[in-house]
């Protein structure tokens, strides 16, 4: 039975982007589809990264995930720096939910919003050019796992961050460039070796290589290896962010 | 019988600075229990590792027999807060902040009708469905209050809840408090409106500087020392520059203060009496025109203890 504690929490973080779905859903869809047709017009024809494949269907994928990790990011991120700038997380605090259940809920509530929107950028997307889908567990799995590993890192910030300016920084200084950097719009095949090296490092890489591995069954690198360090990343987070609601750093002073 | 909240040397550091330095109070079940004490005294420190917002450096709190860290959930039940700062969520309506809290406590749908009556009771039913933002202090306040009781818990902690409002809201507000202690709940309030603790609480713990200075019953602490004082001010035809040598000097020594037409006299109520005080007075033609007493009330006995260990 699932607790009701927690899934008022999720209920209530849900509710929360929700009934301001033009900032949190409506938005980030139009931002992302003029990414999509920008880069598509400029370099479709220009640019062919996988045999068979046009640059519009490639770029498709990247920018779905690009919007789903930094969506959920930004779910969590935002709501925990909102609620401990205003001091209403003592509403949660409060209660006898245990920080397991303050975890899941926040990180689900993360997921939901970055796979509503990466919905949303796909459907539209879909209207101008087609992509096949060659696994879809792999897009699911790179999408849930790809948003509750931002998710995580987005409470992890909440929870460190004490000023919207920190939070901001770590937006525009850590999931920002590692997202843009990380294949969405190229083949990091494409790159000189000591870049193609660096881009190995950056997580975010594989999922959006994996999740690209869920539309056309080729990759820059095994699907299996990016899934394995999908998971490894996200335990070591979940593990991390878990500690810190244990602690109660920076919440329960 | 169980505790409502048992604090067992709670010690609590910020840095150099020593917020709590081993607090040891035991509140009773069903008691209107006043915590009082001068800013930076430390009770929303000790309120705050109470409810689970901060953790002590040692010691132990339990309420109602459940260690507030070991078994936080129970505590917690047990525990409703209003907190001191406005604090309310944006994105929500009055009935949609309450459900949510409710829900926090694994409560649902059954719930609803004891959600109607806080409403009712705190007059607040007609803005069921406005948006936080939009309601006023006194009325956020109120929703402060409904939150912290949406769980029926037993023990209740009102920290500072009467701030900055106004005087109808108040009473209503203490309408309701005085209320709930009838049902049976543990009230635990702090408030730096000292008549209100006077009027309302059966036992006062005063706090300074992270020290519990005075722990009794109301009555205890109105029949103390302090309480033994009381202030005569006398108002004269002539005004006065200085006091007669002639005047009585066991009179002279309870004089305090001379402005213009006003002299103000500090005595003790079992040993002086106000007669003689006149008769001495008017021994040395000074015209009484007017008289006011002022006896000692819960105020002085706070002023009295937090500025005795000021001066330490």
């Amino acid at each position: 039975m699932i607790n009701r504690g927690f899934y008022t929490l999720f209920y209530k973080e849900t509710l929360r982007f929700y009934k301001v779905a033009l900032q949190t859903i409506l938005a980030p869809i139009i931002t992302t589809l003029l990414y999509f047709m920008v880069f598509s017009h400029v370099l479709e024809g220009r640019v062919m990264v996988f045999e068979e494949i046009s640059y519009t269907s490639f770029l498709i994928p990247g920018l779905v995930m690009m919007t789903i990790i930094q969506n959920a990011f930004a779910n969590s991120s935002s709501s925990l720096i909102q609620s401990k700038v205003t001091g209403n997380i003592v509403f949660v605090l409060l209660t006898p939910l245990s920080y397991v259940e303050f975890y899941l809920a926040f990180m689900l509530a993360a997921v939901v919003r970055g796979i509503v929107v990466g919905v949303g950028v796909l459907l539209v997307a879909i209207c101008f050019v087609s992509v096949p889908v060659h696994s879809f567990l792999f897009l699911l799995l790179f999408a849930v796992l790809g948003s509750a590993v931002l998710g995580t890192l987005g409470i992890i910030a909440g929870i460190w961050a004490e000023k919207f300016d920190q939070l901001a920084g770590f937006q525009n200084f850590v999931i920002m460039p590692l997202s843009f950097l990380s294949g969405v719009f190229y083949s990091i095949h494409s790159l000189p070796p000591f870049w193609q090296f660096v881009s190995h490092l950056n997580p975010f890489f594989y999922m959006i290589d994996g999740f690209r591995y869920g539309f056309f069954g080729v990759s820059d690198t095994s699907p299996w290896i990016s899934l394995a360090i999908m998971v490894v990343a996200f335990s070591g987070l979940a593990s991390f962010a878990i500690k810190l609601l244990k602690q109660g750093y920076r919440l329960r002073h | 019988m169980t505790a409502a909240i048992s604090i067992r040397n709670v010690k609590k550091s910020y840095g150099s600075l020593e917020v709590l330095k081993g607090v040891d109070l035991t509140i009773n079940r069903g008691e209107f229990f006043g915590l009082l004490g001068p800013n930076g005294a430390g009770k929303s420190t000790l309120i705050n590792i109470i409810s689970g917002l901060a953790h002590a450096d040692s010691g132990d709190v339990s309420v109602l027999g459940h260690h507030v860290v070991d078994d936080y959930r129970q505590a917690r039940r047990a525990l409703g807060v209003v907190p001191q700062e406005l604090v309310f969520d944006a994105f929500f309506s009055v009935r949609e902040v309450l459900q949510i809290q409710s829900g926090y406590f694994g409560l649902g749908k059954e719930n609803s009708e004891w959600i109607d009556e806080l409403l009712d009771a705190l007059a607040l039913t007609e803005k069921a469905n406005t948006n936080m933002r939009a309601l006023s202090g006194g009325m956020k306040r109120r929703v402060l209050i409904a939150q912290a009781l949406v769980h029926k818990p037993e023990v209740v902690i009102l920290d500072e809840p009467t701030a900055g409002v106004d005087v109808e809201l108040r009473k209503l507000l203490w309408n309701f408090v005085v209320q709930l202690n009838q049902e049976g709940h543990t009230i635990v309030l702090t408030t730096h409106y000292l008549e209100e603790a006077e009027k309302l609480c059966d036992r006062i713990a005063i706090l300074n500087h992270g020290e519990v200075v005075a722990l009794d019953t109301r009555a205890a602490l109105l029949q103390s020392e302090i309480c033994n004082k009381m202030h005569l001010i006398i108002k004269t035809a002539e005004e006065i520059v200085t006091l007669p040598q002639q005047l009585a000097p066991s009179v002279r020594k309870m004089v305090k203060q001379i402005d213009g037409h006003t002299i103000r006299l500090e005595l003790y109520k079992d040993k002086d009496a106000i007669v003689d005080v006149l008769n001495a007075i008017a021994a040395v033609d000074i015209q009484v025109v007017d008289l006011e007493t002022e006896r000692a009330d819960l105020e002085d006995v706070f002023v009295e203890l937090t500025r005795k260990r000021a001066s330490e």
